[in-house]
């Protein structure tokens, strides 16, 4: 794996992007939590070079940078730097939950960027009936229990570490300001508008849902296979709301079936 | 000294089970379960004849402040307390203290400079002007600003505020969270250049920069008590020193519980159950929502995770007797009370602003009386000469009553019945 940090936004915010593999580009926009590079990852890089960026302020010794963003469409200009700086005129996007989210809208502001667009979990849209789960007012055990069907199973251990605190400071530093600087873009309902612009989005998109999602229920899949005319839905069994991390071979693989055709 | 009587407004009257039944006494305790219009009433008329009988006995402030959607304090708008108290104490020597409206919350934030100086013209220019952050419940979690800009729209709307009531000129405001073509502001302060401003706070440092920077007096809202807060004190005044401002303890605010009568045991008889009451059921709140993501800046929560400023022990295992040897709550004979606020709060924190809360949880109107009177009476005369053989002027308070003293003693008890 190789790491570099591309400074966009002029020279304001620095991006850390982790990268590995070869083959047609993909672009990995991480979640709430922040990213960890981990097996589904690995995965995908045995077919694709896989480029994953850090949400600005996350990475580290950068935790400002964020502050130089006012909302979502700054955050969306800079990705599209961010692209750019990376020598890439389109590529495959991929998001988790946020960065599902930021990924549809990248590919809803600029089209042509994204040649195929795979979603796993994404947040954008809301239900007054079915409401997503604000995950940053809860205790560590609770959220960890909303995000995870095995909430001590080995996908929650690589994200949130073990139960253990030994490390506990550095740690709970850094989940807390991925959360914030994460959070900025969608407090205090994760609906900002993307419902006006997802019609804009022309990839072929592929939407996965862990069935147990408890943080964001499985019926927000529709509302983006909705609204993306060509989007088809796979709901994955024995996960919740990071199907990627609980079924990483699974999901990589029809991840990567998808995003290579 | 300036010693104050801060109100919270709470609900007197919650279930004996509340604190089992429900997740929080904040943001989301059910109205329609919980409260009646018109009982609530009766809170608010209690509320204000409780801080008018405190300027009757001699208080030399009455404190207000804001909270939203929250059973122990419900003064959405202190203003409009404000207004009433403000009225009721025209002719007396008694500031109007309000702790405050909250700028992140109010839109566009002039709302806060315009009210603020409604209160200082009727008041004659005798307002402090509280300008707090606003908790995260109140801000984030209930009025659904965003916790990473809370911080940077607060310090926005405390410079604009400053700006509005000190510019002789017309001025357009084009701020990152604020733009205002026209900023004329009707009416202005009596006091001027603008009255003196309180920033209260809970201990993060980036308020003691910011604290010290403006000039302003700091308050710590403490419900831990004095023993509790003597590290987080020490650095604010550690970043005072460093700054080199002069150490004048009006530069700093706290806030006591205090429960006086007869004699200790009296004390223990009369107030045991609202002290408990306030520490099991008001502060019934979800910890993790006292620090959303972001909420802090990088800087504070790196230090607070090294450092944690809230106590590892569970006040719902804790009983009176705990609560009042810890110094959570100062309650005894008026000799006790007065020498654990000189000592423990007083000297111990170097503060020239104290505010005591004087009606505690579920404390019924007439015992709240008894305990403000009892206090005005036998204890506040005896705090008030400290601080006066070293000279300090106190800069934080309206100028016109700086030098005053208490209302005339005589007036207190046969004014309240009125």
């Amino acid at each position: 794996m190789s790491e570099r940090t591309i400074a966009v936004w002029q020279g304001k915010v620095r991006i850390r992007v982790l990268s590995k593999g070869s083959g047609p580009a993909l672009v990995f926009f991480h979640g709430p939590w922040g990213l960890t590079w981990d097996p589904f990852l690995d995965e995908l890089a045995r077919t694709f070079t896989v480029y994953a960026p850090e949400h600005p302020g996350t990475t580290p010794d950068t935790p400002d940078d964020v502050y130089h963003l006012d909302g979502l469409w700054d955050l969306v200009l800079c990705y599209d730097e961010l692209l750019k700086g990376l020598g890439l005129e389109s590529a495959a996007l991929l998001g988790h939950s946020f960065g599902g989210m930021v990924a549809s809208e990248v590919a809803a502001a600029y089209p042509d960027r994204a040649r195929r667009l795979a979603l796993i979990a994404p947040l954008g849209f809301w239900r007054d009936s079915e409401r997503v789960v604000n995950w940053m007012m809860l205790e560590p055990a609770r959220m960890r229990a909303q995000i995870f069907r095995d909430p001590e199973g080995e996908a929650a251990r690589r994200m949130f570490g073990g139960t253990d605190d030994s490390e506990a400071p550095a740690a709970r530093v850094r989940l807390m300001w991925a959360m914030g600087t994460t959070g900025k873009f969608i407090w205090p309902i994760p609906d900002k508008g993307l419902k006006k612009r997802v019609h804009r989005i022309t990839a072929p998109t592929l939407i996965v849902w862990g069935k147990e999602d408890r943080l964001v229920p499985p019926v927000y899949a529709d509302e983006f296979a909705q609204r993306i005319p060509s989007a088809r839905v796979q709901i994955v069994d024995g996960a919740g709301h990071a199907p990627h991390l609980e079924q990483p071979a699974a999901v990589a693989r029809m991840v990567a079936d998808f995003l290579k055709s | 000294m300036k010693i104050s009587a801060f109100h919270l407004m709470p609900h007197r009257e919650l279930p004996d089970d509340f604190e089992q039944r429900y997740e929080s006494v904040w943001v989301t305790p059910p109205w329609w379960e919980l409260a009646d219009a018109r009982r609530v009433g009766q809170y608010y008329n209690w509320t204000l004849d409780e801080l008018i009988y405190a300027a009757r006995a001699g208080f030399d402030g009455l404190c207000t402040n804001e909270h939203h959607q929250n059973a122990y304090g419900f003064m959405p708008s202190p203003n409009l307390m404000g207004g009433v108290l403000a009225r009721a104490t025209n002719g007396m020597n008694v500031a109007i203290v309000q702790m405050g409206a909250t700028l992140p919350t109010s839109n566009p934030p002039i709302r806060v400079a315009e009210e603020y100086a409604m209160l200082d013209c009727i008041s004659g220019g005798r307002l402090v002007a509280g300008l707090p952050l606003g908790s995260p419940m109140d801000v984030n979690l209930c009025y659904g600003i965003t916790p990473m800009e809370h911080r940077e729209r607060y310090r926005e709307a405390f410079a604009l505020t400053l700006k509005a009531w000190q510019a002789r000129e017309i001025f357009p405001w084009n701020g990152r969270y604020y733009q205002l073509a026209n900023v004329n502001l009707w009416p202005r302060p009596i006091q001027q250049p603008h009255p003196p401003v309180w920033v209260p706070g809970s201990g993060s440092i980036t308020t003691f920069d910011f604290a010290v920077d403006n000039d302003v007096c700091y308050c710590f809202l403490s419900y831990s008590g004095a023993k509790s807060a003597t590290t987080m004190m020490q650095s604010y005044w550690d970043v005072v020193a460093k700054k080199g401002r002069e150490p004048n303890p009006y530069r700093a605010g706290f806030l006591q519980l205090v429960a006086v009568a007869e004699s200790d045991a009296r004390a223990e008889e009369k107030y045991a159950r609202h002290v408990e009451y306030f520490y099991h059921k008001c502060l019934h709140v979800p910890g993790i929502w006292f620090s959303p993501p972001g909420n802090q800046d990088y800087r504070s929560l790196v230090a607070s995770s090294k450092n944690p400023v809230r106590r590892p022990e569970n006040p719902k295992d804790l009983r009176y007797r705990d609560f009042v040897e810890k110094g959570y709550v100062i309650a005894g004979s008026p000799a006790t009370v007065r020498d654990r606020i000189k000592q423990e709060v007083i000297k111990n924190l170097h503060v020239g602003n104290l505010m005591v809360l004087l009606q505690i949880g579920s404390m019924p109107h007439e015992v709240a009386l008894e305990n403000i009177d009892c206090f005005a009476r036998e204890v506040l005369p005896d705090l008030r000469p400290i601080w006066e053989d070293e000279g300090w002027v106190n800069h934080w308070w309206p100028e016109r009553l700086r030098a005053s003293t208490a209302a005339p003693r005589g007036a207190s008890v046969a004014a309240a019945g009125a």
